[in-house]
C-alpha cells in the first residue's frame, strides 16, 4: 500500500493526521458549506449584515419561500421526465450494441466501436445548430421527448464504450457452450449475458442519471420557459430573478443538487465502478 | 422409412440461414447506429457546410465561401475567446497532479475513511450550475468568504467576477473544484490496485517518500493518469456552464471561451448567426480533434496488444 500505512507510523503523526482530515475536509468543502448555512439563514441577517455569524434562527422557510414564491417544482418534475427516459433508453440501446461488439468478430467492428468513442468526446456546440434544426423540424422544441431523443443519441457513445468492454471481460466460454446448445443469438443475449450484466446496468443507470440531471447546455438549447426547463436552466432564470437574495438562491441550489447526491449516497458501490472503468485495467 | 430432406419453408427463411451469421451482430447495432447517426455524426459534417453560409436560423441561407472564417479572423472577441480556452486548458491540467495529491493523503485505513473519501468527491457530483453560484456566492463582493479573505489578508477586497484580468482565473478555480475530485477518485481506485509485493521490494531496496512514487507508484498508475487526462482535456474545452452561470460572458466579454462565444453568436438576443457561430463551432472541434485522434490512436493501440 502506498502510502505507508498511518498505523505504522508513530503516535504524534497518527494523530496529527487524524486532526488534519477533518480541516481538510472542511477547506475543500468550504464553498458548499457556505452556502449550506446561507440557505438557512433569514434574510433579515442578510439585511443585518450577519453573513458569517451564527444564524439568529435556522429559516428553512426559505426553502417553503422558494417552492411556493418559484416554479421550482415544475422544474424539478421537468428534470425527472427528461432524466429518468434518457437513462432506460441509453441503457437499453447500449446494452444491444455493447452486445454486438463485445460478442461478434466483424471487420468493421472496431471501426464502428472507435466511432462511438470518437463522437462522445467532440464538443457540444459543432453540434448545436443542427441538432436545434432538427428538434425543431420535428416539431419537438421546447419538449421534453426532444430532449430525451437527443440525450439517448449522445449518451449511447459512452455507454457503448462502457457495455462492450463490461462484455468483453465475461468469460466467453459461456457463450460458445450455449452455441453449441443451438440456443439462438438474440436468447444468448436476453437470457446468458443480460443477467450478468445487471451490475453494469446498475452502475451506467445512476451515471447517466447524474449526468443527465446535471445537464445545462442543451437544456438551454432545446427548451425555454418554466413548463419543459428542467432544473438547471430555471435556476439560471431564478438567479436573474432574485439578485442578491442569496437566502433563496441557496437554497434553491441545494434542492437542485438534492437528487444526484442522493442517487450518489445511495448508489455509491456503482457510481465509482461505472467511473473508475478502465481506469485500472 | 425413406429418408426425406425438409423443404426450406419459405425461401425468406433461407435466406436468413444463409446471412443470419453475419447480419445478427448488425441487427444489435442498428437503432444504436441510427441515432448516434442521426444526432451526432451528421450534425458534425452539417456543421462544416453551414459554416460556409450566412444564416439567421429562419430563412434562406446565402453562400459566403469563407467569409465567416475571414470575419472571425479580424474579431477581437474570438482571440479573446481562443485564448481564455488555451489557459482553461493549461491551468485545468493542475486538476491531475491535485487530484493524485489529495488521493494519496486520503489512501488509508483508519476510521470513517470511506466517508471521508465520499465527500472529498461531493463536488463532481454536483451540478456545474450549483458549483457556480457556490462560487459566485463565494467570491461576492463586499460578503462573499474569498472577498472577505483578501480584505482581511491584503487589506482591500478583490471582486474577481467583476475584473476584466481575473475574472478567467476564478472561474478556472471554480471549475477545478469538482474536476479534482473526479481526478482523485480515479487515483484512488488506481492506489487500489498498485501491486503491494513490487513496493515492499522497493522499500527494502530502499525506495522511500518522492522517489517510490515517481518510480514505482506512477509508472502503475499510468492508466488512471490517461484517463485523468483525457476527462480533463475534454472538460476544459466544453466549459460552457460555468461562464453562463457566473458571468454570461462578462465583464465586457473577457471570460468568454469558444463554447460560449458560439453559442453567443449563433443564438443571442440579437438576432441568430448560425452560419458564424458554426464557423467558431468548426474551429473548436479542430483544436479538440487534435486531441481526440491522440487519444483514440493510444486507445487502438491498447487494444491491438490486448486482443
Amino acid at each position: 500500500m502506498f502510502p505507508r500505512p498511518i498505523e505504522q507510523a508513530s503516535a504524534p503523526s497518527r494523530i496529527a493526521y487524524q486532526v488534519a482530515l477533518p480541516i481538510v475536509l472542511i477547506l475543500w468543502l468550504l464553498p458548499l458549506i457556505g452556502v449550506a448555512i446561507t440557505s438557512v439563514r433569514p434574510s433579515s441577517d442578510l439585511a443585518a449584515g450577519n453573513y458569517f455569524g451564527v444564524p439568529s434562527y435556522l429559516a428553512f422557510e426559505n426553502y417553503l419561500d422558494v417552492f411556493r414564491n418559484s416554479p421550482i417544482a415544475s422544474y424539478i418534475l421537468n428534470s425527472f421526465k427528461v432524466t429518468i427516459p434518457t437513462m432506460i433508453g441509453a441503457v437499453a440501446l447500449s446494452c444491444l450494441t455493447g452486445f454486438a461488439l463485445g460478442i461478434y468478430k466483424f471487420r468493421a467492428n472496431i471501426f464502428v466501436f472507435f466511432l462511438f468513442v470518437a463522437g462522445n468526446f467532440v464538443p457540444f456546440q459543432i453540434l448545436m445548430v443542427p441538432v436545434r434544426d432538427l428538434t425543431v423540424n420535428m416539431g419537438l422544441y421546447n419538449t421534453s421527448l426532444g430532449l430525451i431523443l437527443f440525450h439517448v443519441a449522445f449518451q449511447t457513445g459512452f455507454c457503448t464504450l462502457f457495455m462492450r468492454n463490461f462484455i468483453r471481460a465475461l468469460p466467453f466460454e459461456l457463450i460458445e457452450a450455449a452455441r453449441v446448445e443451438g440456443v439462438a443469438e438474440w436468447r444468448i443475449f436476453w437470457f446468458v449475458v443480460l443477467p450478468i450484466m445487471r451490475p453494469a446496468i446498475a452502475a451506467l443507470s445512476v451515471l447517466i442519471f447524474t449526468f443527465i440531471w446535471n445537464d445545462y447546455f442543451w437544456a438551454t438549447v432545446l427548451t425555454t420557459g418554466a413548463s419543459t426547463q428542467p432544473v438547471t436552466a430555471g435556476l439560471y432564470s431564478l438567479n436573474g430573478q432574485w439578485v442578491a437574495a442569496w437566502h433563496l438562491v441557496s437554497a434553491g441550489s441545494i434542492v437542485a443538487a438534492l437528487p444526484p447526491v442522493m442517487m450518489f449516497f445511495l448508489m455509491q458501490k456503482h457510481f465509482i465502478a461505472g467511473l473508475t472503468l478502465g481506469a485500472v485495467k | 422409412m425413406p429418408t426425406a430432406v425438409v423443404p426450406p419453408r419459405s425461401s425468406n427463411r433461407s435466406w436468413w440461414r444463409q446471412n443470419q451469421q453475419w447480419l445478427t451482430p448488425w441487427l444489435f447495432l442498428a437503432p444504436g447506429i441510427a441515432m448516434f447517426v442521426l444526432y451526432v455524426i451528421s450534425p458534425i459534417f452539417q456543421s462544416f457546410w453551414l459554416s460556409f453560409y450566412d444564416w439567421d436560423g429562419l430563412g434562406e441561407a446565402t453562400w459566403v465561401g469563407t467569409g465567416n472564417y475571414i470575419e472571425l479572423f479580424d474579431d477581437g472577441a474570438f482571440y479573446t475567446s481562443l485564448w481564455n480556452n488555451v489557459l482553461w486548458l493549461v491551468l485545468y491540467m493542475l486538476a491531475v497532479p491535485a487530484g493524485l495529491g489529495i488521493a494519496i493523503f486520503l489512501n488509508q485505513t483508519v476510521r470513517g475513511i470511506r466517508l471521508y473519501k465520499s465527500l472529498f468527491f461531493f463536488p463532481f457530483v454536483i451540478s456545474q450550475v450549483v458549483v457556480g453560484l457556490m462560487f459566485s456566492w463565494f467570491y461576492a463582493p463586499n460578503f462573499g468568504l474569498f472577498y472577505k479573505l483578501i480584505e482581511w489578508m491584503t487589506g482591500t477586497g478583490v471582486a474577481i467576477l467583476a475584473d476584466p484580468d481575473l475574472v478567467t482565473y476564478g472561474i478556472i478555480a471554480a471549475g477545478l473544484w469538482p474536476q479534482i475530485a473526479y481526478c482523485m477518485i480515479l487515483y484512488l481506485t488506481g492506489l487500489n490496485n498498485v501491486s503491494p509485493d513490487q513496493i515492499e521490494a522497493a522499500r527494502l531496496d530502499g525506495a522511500r517518500g518522492f522517489r517510490m512514487l515517481w518510480y514505482i507508484i506512477l509508472p502503475q498508475l499510468r492508466p488512471a493518469t490517461f484517463i485523468a487526462v483525457v476527462v480533463t482535456v475534454i472538460g476544459a474545452l466544453r466549459s460552457f456552464d460555468l461562464v453562463s452561470i457566473m458571468t454570461d460572458g462578462g465583464p465586457f466579454g473577457s471570460s468568454r471561451v469558444l463554447s460560449f462565444y458560439m453559442y453567443e453568436q449563433a443564438l443571442s438576443e440579437y438576432g441568430y448567426r448560425m452560419g458564424y457561430g458554426a464557423a467558431i463551432a468548426v474551429i473548436l472541434f479542430m483544436i479538440m480533434m487534435v486531441f481526440i485522434s491522440g487519444f483514440i490512436w493510444k486507445m487502438v493501440r491498447d487494444e491491438k496488444e490486448g486482443y
